[in-house]
């Protein structure tokens, strides 16, 4: 039986009989979509096992992610420690799940300032055009044309390590790439007759921005977010393996692979897990990301 | 064509300039002075203030600036604060270590992503397709450092065929060689995955097109179609990122050195923060740089061979 969905979201049945309308919603149609897409929901299911891990890290986790145990340092993965123990006689299991907290609060939170940042930006930028215009995207093309990951390394270098400052330097280097895209996106929605008719009936830049262009971008806006939070927890991962941003005791991922780099012949458990763990969460949050391109805008190239 | 390369290379001056400008100002502008932090936070005022008068802090922003890119016309990359010893003396020992690296990860990730993607979009949706596509993402999704790790763990450790560690003798090729395959492999393998995405995306673009229809309905052998018809024009997205694609490969480089303990200007880097050596890093920044602007500027002529409407 044939279909056609009408742009209003009413879905008529083609047939010869007379025809049944049935009305179906724009977000339960794009909800749809979504979950037709299989691999997109397993990366929705992973990244929920991840938070509800790291979240959970405390009661999760039978010891404590700091504990030495020099007794059974290196122990290999088994019955009585799951996943093996550290240099220290550490668990590697807990470790590896309060990391998880950190990666987790590291990527969304540097996600967010990069995108306050960015989407102000790019939004100032298209809509106003100009000298402002100029200086913003030129920016913009200079920190682009250069590898963020060295940028980061540098800005993390003089500013220390903490946590807050691992976010700052991941939102910086975020930031342009939200710029771009939002940038792109204002200009020919600017254009469009419903922003023409707003600007006659002499409504402020700021409230035209808010009202009519911000959430005719928000799909993209949201896509871009899952596919970035997965490249910042995998470049927090780089810092700390590098030996930046966050400090020992505290585990992250990048960090216990760095202690773990010096047994690989010995204990390769102790980077191997580490690594799984990012791979999974980023894998998972890439899947989400390209799930959610697919519902809003199947064209959007990155 | 002479044309293009000049305006192409006037054209980088300026971003060259920006980047030099934000590297300066990142190790001065930002909280956290590179005096107390070389020094440590125990460190007396008075020697602090004789570092700061040393690296020349205590000058006025813009004649630090100026001082600064005076040198670097010059061909100076001033001296390391730890060691006293010339940068640029190491870094030209390093600097072969390095270009190997990358041009040899680079060409893996062209000369492998192109054909896998091209296959994948051929066989689009059957099982070459679905196995090419997750291992594309888990490919985005693996951090350079951990691949590397990977490959270390198997062909240097369990299978015992390649070294596992160090940069080889440049003046031996054989020893050379053999050092270089597992890092080249970490870092090709990493930006495989981007290129073959894009390929089989533009590919699959480009053989839903008219022209490619005809093509085929005036009876060429399939071969000739995909390869003389649609690649040609796939090539052209493609190329158009691999610059982008090449300076992500370049800072993936520096955790892919220090994992392979490599020689190289990625390791000299981490070793600079390491040891708080600010005008060190700076000064690999600077190298680093220069590195960025010659890549984009080949994508850019590359570009130009590949798509003639680009040059005019």
């Amino acid at each position: 039986m044939a279909w056609l969905i009408h742009a209003s979201g009413i879905k008529v049945e083609m047939s010869m009989q007379a025809p049944s309308v049935k009305f179906v919603s724009q977000r339960r149609r794009m909800w749809n979509t979504f979950l037709r897409n299989r691999v997109a929901v397993l990366g929705l299911w992973l990244v929920i096992a991840v938070v509800l891990l790291a979240i959970g890290a405390p009661w999760i986790a039978a010891k404590d992610p700091l504990i030495q145990d020099p007794k059974n340092r290196l122990s290999a993965p088994g019955i009585e420690y799951l996943l093996g123990q550290d240099t220290f006689g550490r668990d590697i299991f807990a470790r590896l799940l309060y990391a998880a907290h950190i990666s987790l609060v590291v990527g969304l939170c540097s996600v967010l300032l990069g995108g306050t940042l960015g989407v102000t930006l790019g939004l100032i930028a298209g809509y106003s055009g100009g000298k402002i215009e100029n200086l913003i995207m030129r920016l913009v093309d200079v920190l682009m044309a250069f590898p963020s990951l060295l940028l980061g390394i540098t800005v993390l270098a003089v500013l220390g390590s903490g946590i807050e400052k691992m976010i700052l330097a991941i939102g910086i280097m975020l930031s342009p790439a939200f710029a771009r895209v939002v940038h792109g996106n204002t200009l020919s929605l600017k254009e469009r007759e419903f922003v023409e008719a707003a600007r006659c009936i002499g409504a402020r830049q700021v409230r035209i921005l808010r009202i009519h262009i911000l959430p005719n971008i928000l799909g993209d806006i949201l896509v871009l977010g899952s596919l970035w939070t997965a490249s910042a927890i995998r470049i927090e991962a780089n810092l700390s393996f590098i030996g930046l941003g966050i400090s020992p005791p505290t585990p992250t991922w990048g960090n216990m692979i760095r202690e773990g780099s010096v047994h690989l012949l010995n204990a390769p458990w102790l980077s191997v897990f580490p690594g799984l763990a990012i791979l999974v969460t980023v894998l998972a949050f890439n899947l989400l990301g390209d799930g959610l391109r697919d519902v809003f805008d199947p064209r959007l190239q990155l | 064509m002479a044309r293009y390369i000049i305006q192409r290379l006037l054209s980088s001056i300026p971003v060259f300039l920006a980047v030099l400008t934000i590297i300066f100002l990142v190790v001065r502008v930002l909280p956290g002075d590179p005096a107390t932090a070389a020094l440590g936070d125990y460190a007396s005022k008075s020697a602090v203030e004789a570092l700061r008068t040393k690296m020349g802090l205590d000058k006025p922003l813009p004649i630090q600036y100026l001082d600064f890119m005076l040198a670097l016309a010059r061909g100076d990359l001033g001296k390391s604060m730890i060691r006293g010893t010339p940068i640029i003396n190491e870094v030209l020992q390093v600097l072969p270590y390095t270009l190997e690296l990358t041009f040899a990860g680079i060409l893996i990730g062209v000369l492998l992503g192109i054909p896998l993607g091209v296959y994948a979009a051929v066989k689009r949706n059957q099982l070459a397709d679905y196995v090419g596509r997750i291992i594309s993402l888990a490919g985005l999704s693996v951090p350079a450092f951990y691949l590397g790790i990977l490959l270390m763990l198997l062909f240097a450790i369990a299978l015992q065929w390649l070294p596992a560690v160090g940069g080889g003798e440049i003046g031996d090729p054989v020893d050379n060689l053999t050092h270089l395959v597992l890092p080249a492999l970490t870092l090709g393998l990493v930006m495989t995955a981007s290129v073959a995405r894009l390929a089989r995306s533009a590919m699959l673009n480009v053989l839903s097109q008219d022209y490619v229809r005809t093509a085929r309905g005036k009876g060429l052998a399939e071969t000739a179609v995909i390869l003389g018809h649609a690649l040609r024009s796939a090539l052209i997205p493609i190329v158009s990122l691999i610059g982008i694609w090449a300076i992500s490969l370049i800072g993936d480089s520096v955790t892919t050195e220090v994992i392979f303990a490599r020689p190289g200007l990625g390791k000299m880097m981490v070793g600079a923060i390491l040891q708080r050596d600010y005008t060190a890093l700076q000064s690999i920044m600077v190298i680093y740089t220069g590195f960025v602007v010659i890549i984009n500027l080949s994508a850019d002529l590359i570009y130009g061979v590949v798509d003639p409407r680009i040059r005019h």
